[in-house]
């Protein structure tokens, strides 16, 4: 029934169980694991060895292939998610065809999940079987090579999306940077200062929010979401939806002079970038320094939209005629080599917490708005103000909110110690309030971060240990009076306290973005337990994920800071580049094809292929499969009712010896 | 459960019986979040073997009635989510022929305990644990299923019936003559 494997002989196979320090011989007998298999047909040579991986453990390979006339390689070791393509490598300079491999991971599937030893080595030991059995009937086989376009889409323009951009830009690439809000800048652009070194955040990155509007290889789409990728590494073809602004963009030059001449004289609708804080008109720029310096019209708002009654004065102060309010959506499609996803994050919801009283309490004020308040282009000038007006005398700043907690969610947010001192310090500095740090511990792990913290400390700001208990504004005695009272155990002193204060502010966690699902299955990744997205090793590939050719970067792929965010985003960038630069890329060689005698005609796989790589030939009667479509599931395999459609890497025989070996009762 | 014991010929005979449980992993969610489960050293069960395959959709029907009939007590898939099948939807195709495959093994007198299809992502370590240590319990409560031994009974009792058969004919025969 299944083709013959190539074979001259019988088979000289090598098989190598690695020690991996402790991490496998720990657990695994790994001598007797090579004993046992150089026993078993057609092993002419088992050996172990501390690291297989290393240098030695590849020459070691390399060095028998030729001398003893290998023919087949097994090694026992780790995932081979891990190191496959390590040991195909080594196999492929050792002379043999690179698939002439199998890996058997004794490691996470064996030595790091099982207490017993015997259990283990004898699980190790079946493993191996059923891959000697296997590796015998491996074909050799060739990688397609496909080449890449030198254009890379770039999903998120915060500070990740920004620098990436602006890296790839520079060495030449063409960059597509499509962000959904009106303006690029992400949650960097609504803080003030940066920490710990205090610098302005805007007077570092408004000068790269230009460089990325004026620089000739970045096509930059705001306002704008993809909504369909198709296609594979090296090709994708992407379809982005740009959502209209009402405004021509080709036209408007971003005087403002239509905000001005709006029918509405003040602004009356809650202004996403200030938190809600100010007000908008419904013709507005997000901020001053939005990039790209476009207005927009918000359609439910505009009295236009509504009732078509409007006397349209924005439109006709408009000297350039930019506003166009029949402006419909327009779709654009790109094709790109490469993606980088930099979607980032959202603060953690206030209604997560609610015993610490937001949207009860009006002067409880989420970390966010107080960024606003601080900021000197914010709603308020830069004033540290409560809701009424007033200057606060005692504020709170409660940490870990939304972190740490299994209540809400379980992670370290990492950035909020560093923010809360950061505002603690700001606060400080415009009021000259008294501060009150709520803190479950201080984590300052960072360069000149615990340093600020001393100097936070020697500006007088107060640390209490404890994760508060609520927020009320519930007086007990005459000074708690129109205050706001925090309940806490100050873990240090052992005692209940209560504290008074004007404002709180709610130090929110990070999160995974609102949308973060939609985004993970338009680019097909992985999400760890948290819902951030998953890379596809944490410590090796950082900034890959299991879709060749997508990569993440910033806070998308975990809570992180700006230093760390952009050190990433400069890590993808480096990767893409690699890729581009290469020209092509191996693809794995586990496509499907049709044996065509066999083929019955039946047309059952048809149906079953997602990416519609097969079709009928209707004059010979026989499906025919394209391999450039193929991604290699295997699902028309497993359904042919002739057994005519085989799959390269997963043949048939190759695991129906895998099963025997594994059922293979021990001798 | 002795007899079980003394009919399961397809294995050596041990000191004691062990489960033998063959997992098919799809090598995007759940093979992933079974080296999850070693990176977080999650111990469980070591009465499973892992295959990998690139999709739970390859799992050919005839992949599980060989283990089984190898001597398998029980065989595990394990996919991505509806929805998050990294081809789009090898798992649904994965899930019809599942249950399909499920009754007819009924038929045969396996129980359907014996023969899961579970969804696990890459992030769900933890639950490659939970069901491979509940899939293991199941069995040690069911006991071996010995199919190889139960198959060749079978293929004796068939072999008597065809012989009982063609004895009758060859006496009509006779008697007809």
């Amino acid at each position: 029934m299944f083709e013959p494997a190539q074979q001259n002989g019988s088979p000289r196979i090598g098989f190598y169980v690695c020690h991996c320090g402790h991490n496998i011989a720990g657990k695994v007998d790994v001598t007797a694991v090579a004993q046992a298999v150089a026993r078993f047909p057609g092993v002419v040579l088992s050996r172990d060895y501390k690291y297989m991986c290393s240098d030695p453990g590849q020459q070691m390979i390399m060095d028998d292939i030729r001398e003893q006339k290998l023919d087949r390689v097994v090694v026992a070791s780790c995932s081979p998610l891990l190191h496959e393509h390590t040991f195909r490598t080594a196999v492929a300079r050792g002379g043999l065809n690179a698939f002439h491999f199998q890996m058997v991971n004794i490691r996470e599937n064996v030595s790091w999940v099982h207490d017993d030893p015997a259990d283990a080595t004898e699980k190790a030991v079946d493993l191996a079987r059923a891959a000697v059995r296997r590796v015998r009937l491996h074909r050799a086989l060739e990688q397609k090579k496909v080449p890449i376009t030198p254009a890379v889409l770039i999903v998120g323009g915060g500070i990740a999306g920004i620098h990436a951009a602006l890296t790839l830009a520079s060495a030449g690439k063409k960059v597509y940077l499509v962000e959904k809000e009106p303006t690029i800048g992400g949650h960097m652009a609504k803080f003030d200062k940066t920490f710990p070194t205090l610098d302005c955040a805007a007077c570092i990155l408004t000068p790269k929010m230009s460089a990325v509007r004026s620089h000739p290889n970045i096509t930059l789409w705001t306002y704008s979401e993809v909504t369909k990728v198709e296609g594979f590494v090296g090709r994708y073809r992407v379809t982005v939806k740009r959502k209209p602004r009402y405004v021509i963009e080709e036209l408007c030059v971003g005087c403002l002079e239509c905000i001005e001449a709006c029918v509405f004289k003040e602004g009356k609708f809650y202004d996403e970038f200030n938190q809600g804080l100010g007000k908008r008109k419904p013709v507005y720029i997000p901020f001053p320094q939005a990039t790209p310096q476009l207005v927009l019209i918000d359609p439910e708002q505009c009295i236009e939209f509504k009732s078509g009654k409007c006397k349209k004065t924005c439109a006709e102060k408009c000297d350039r005629d930019a506003i166009d309010f029949k402006q419909t959506e327009r779709i654009e499609q790109i094709e790109v080599g490469a993606v980088i996803v930099a979607t980032g994050f959202q603060t953690v919801p206030s209604e997560k917490v609610p015993f610490y009283g937001y949207g009860r309490m009006p002067n409880v004020f989420t970390a966010l708005e107080v960024e606003r308040l601080v900021n000197a282009s914010g709603p308020t000038g830069g004033q540290v103000v409560t809701r009424e007006g007033k200057a606060p005398k005692a504020v709170g700043i409660i940490h870990c909110v939304g972190s740490r907690d299994e209540k809400t969610n379980r992670w370290c947010s990492r950035v909020c110690c560093m923010y809360s001192l950061k505002l603690a310090h700001l606060i400080k500095e415009h009021t000259g309030a008294e501060v009150f740090n709520f803190y479950t511990d201080m984590r300052t792990a960072g360069k000149g971060y615990e340093e600020f913290f001393y100097k936070v400390m020697d500006d007088g700001v107060h640390f209490i240990r404890g994760r508060v208990a609520e927020v009320s504004d519930w007086a007990f005695t005459p000074d708690e009076e129109g205050k706001l009272v925090i309940r806490v155990e100050d873990t240090l002193i052992g005692r209940v306290r209560r504290v008074p204060v004007d404002m709180v502010v709610l130090a929110t966690g990070l999160e995974p973005g609102p949308d973060s699902q939609q985004i993970r299955r338009l680019f097909n990744m992985s999400c760890s337990s948290e819902g951030f997205f998953l890379e596809r090793h944490p410590k090796l590939a950082p900034v890959d994920t299991f879709t060749d050719g997508v990569y993440i970067a910033g806070a998308c792929q975990s809570p992180k800071d700006i230093p760390d965010t952009v050190a990433q985003a400069g890590a993808a960038a480096a990767q893409v580049l690699a890729l581009i630069d290469a020209g092509s890329k191996e693809l794995e060689p586990n496509t499907a094809y049709i044996v065509e005698e066999e083929c019955s005609g039946c047309k059952s796989c048809i149906a079953l292929c997602p990416y519609t790589a097969i079709s009928f030939d209707a004059a010979r009667k026989k499906a025919l499969l394209n391999e450039a479509l193929c991604k290699g599931c295997g699902t028309c395999v497993a359904s042919c009712p002739s057994g005519s459609i085989r799959q390269n890497l997963f043949q048939d025989d190759e695991i129906f010896s895998e099963i025997e070996g594994l059922l293979t009762p021990v001798t | 459960m002795s007899a079980h014991v003394a009919a399961r010929e397809g294995a050596a005979p041990r000191a004691e019986w062990k489960p033998r449980v063959v997992a098919f992993f799809c090598n995007w969610c759940t093979y992933t979040a079974a080296d999850l489960a070693g990176v977080s050293r999650l111990k469980h069960s070591p009465h499973f073997r892992i295959i990998r395959v690139m999709c739970s959709g390859r799992v050919d029907p005839q992949f599980v009635m060989d283990a089984f009939a190898r001597g398998a007590d029980a065989v595990l898939i394990g996919g991505c989510h509806p929805g998050d099948c990294h081809y789009m939807e090898g798992n649904y195709n994965c899930l019809r022929r599942f249950h399909l495959l499920q009754r007819m093994l009924g038929q045969m007198g396996i129980e359907k305990e014996r023969f899961r299809l579970e969804w696990i992502s890459a992030s769900e370590g933890e639950r490659v644990k939970t069901v491979v240590n509940s899939l293991v319990e199941d069995v040690v409560r069911l006991g071996p299923l010995a199919l190889p031994g139960r198959l060749r009974e079978w293929d004796r009792e068939i072999d008597h019936l065809e012989a009982a058969v063609s004895e009758r004919h060859e006496e009509a025969t006779s008697h007809a003559r």
